[in-house]
């Protein structure tokens, strides 16, 4: 399974990112061929619609499943449509949730928070 | 003349300096930018109020045509749009209205429909015609809401535009056509952060601009000493009393009541006038 994870920095060893569009950095692992590659987040920077814009990277990526430990309701109807599952990131490291992921151990994730649509108009 | 108020700090009293140099005006025109909390009405309490709903443009995408290219999506600056499996997912309250993926479009898939955002409010309060705009509940930006406010004021001797606290995006539309802008603070440590954003915000804008100093008490101000300190322009205090607080907290316009009210907020107006004629 592809899947994609926001990640504090580009190791594997880094703790999961706390938001998903805010993300520095975003880990693709692909638990079939046992391979991994970070890349930076385009859309951390963004006034608005960071959720949205990073959304589209990972389906653009192939990703089918998410590990987050929190998302917006943006992102969520994103990966809702496109039919990509959502699963709720534990404590610890990218590495760490792979393999809780793998052997069944993550739930998906169901508490889906408002975004802050206003970007800069707050 | 437009005069647009603002402070930077909210409760500093930009709604009471608003409400009462309208109404010690003759003839003014009291418009309502405080879009999200609008509560000017509150005092002037006007009659005969018409409601008109305000409207944006958003795109409308056709299944049928759409060929799924991403052309608008990769577009969209505000990230608004989102291609899923073929298909273009809009989420409205991130569009900017732009019309950029309507123009982009290769395949005519796209056209403009339009969404409610808020309303406004018109009625007249004594010889104050008061305009007054509501945001609907959950809507991100009021700028097309001031927009359309702003462009919809009647010309007349004295217009009054009550703006939202703060100094980001709102503030600046609605200050954006004021011929002079009044600062109001309060005696506070926050009262004089704020205000210096305020100042630097008129700044950037060029605009004519003097501080009301509000609710002043004997004891030291530091929003006096900021404008002292940096050559800031100060219109007038005034001083802060139990029974202007009185009448404010039952809703009444304080210069109908107060004579010594009223005459400050028509020197006020007078200095105003003055001071934008170089």
């Amino acid at each position: 399974m592809k899947v994609i994870i926001p990640s504090e920095t580009d190791r594997l060893d880094a703790p999961v990112f706390g938001s998903f569009g805010r993300a520095p950095w975003f880990a693709f692992a692909d638990t079939v061929q046992n391979t991994i590659k970070f890349i930076e987040n385009g859309a951390m920077g963004s006034a608005g619609g960071a959720g949205v814009k990073a959304a589209q990277t990972a389906l653009k990526s192939g990703a089918e499943a998410v590990i987050a430990p929190r998302m917006g309701q943006n992102a969520a109807e994103i990966f809702a449509a496109a039919d990509v599952k959502v699963y709720k990131a534990k404590a610890g490291s990218i590495e760490e949730n792979i393999t809780w992921l793998a052997a069944g151990k993550l739930e998906l994730l169901t508490q889906i928070h408002p975004g802050s649509h206003g970007g800069m108009h707050s | 003349m437009r005069i647009a108020v603002l402070s930077g700090k909210g409760g500093a009293g930009k709604t009471f300096v608003a409400v009462s140099l309208a109404a010690a005006a003759k003839q003014a025109c009291y418009i309502d930018c405080d879009v999200e909390e609008p509560n000017g009405n509150l005092f002037f309490k006007p009659e005969e109020e018409r409601t008109r709903r305000v409207s944006v443009m958003i795109p409308k995408f056709d299944d049928e045509k759409c060929t799924g290219c991403g052309l608008c999506t990769d577009f969209c600056r505000f990230n608004a749009l989102a291609l899923v499996r073929g298909r273009v997912l809009l989420f409205k309250e991130i569009c900017h209205s732009c019309g950029g993926c309507v123009l982009l479009c290769p395949e005519d898939a796209a056209d403009y429909t339009q969404r409610e955002i808020g309303e406004i409010r018109e009625g007249t309060s004594g010889s104050v015609h008061v305009l007054t705009g509501m945001l609907d509940t959950g809507e991100s930006s009021g700028v097309p809401l001031v927009q359309e406010l702003i462009s919809n004021i009647p010309s007349g001797e004295t217009e009054v535009i009550d703006c939202p606290p703060g100094s980001a995006c709102l503030v600046m539309e609605s200050i954006k056509t004021a011929d002079y802008c009044v600062l109001v603070s309060e005696p506070t440590t926050f009262g004089a952060h704020d205000l210096a954003m305020a100042v630097e915000l008129v700044r950037l804008f060029r605009k004519p601009a003097g501080v009301i100093l509000n609710k002043c008490l004997p004891e030291k101000n530091p929003a006096k000493e900021y404008c002292l300190q940096t050559g800031v322009n100060i219109l007038a205090e005034i001083s802060f009393d139990r029974e202007t607080g009185k009448l404010l907290s039952d809703a009444k316009v304080a210069v109908n009541t107060s004579p010594y009210l009223k005459a400050q907020f028509l020197d006020i107006l007078a200095t105003i006038k003055k001071e934008m004629r170089p």
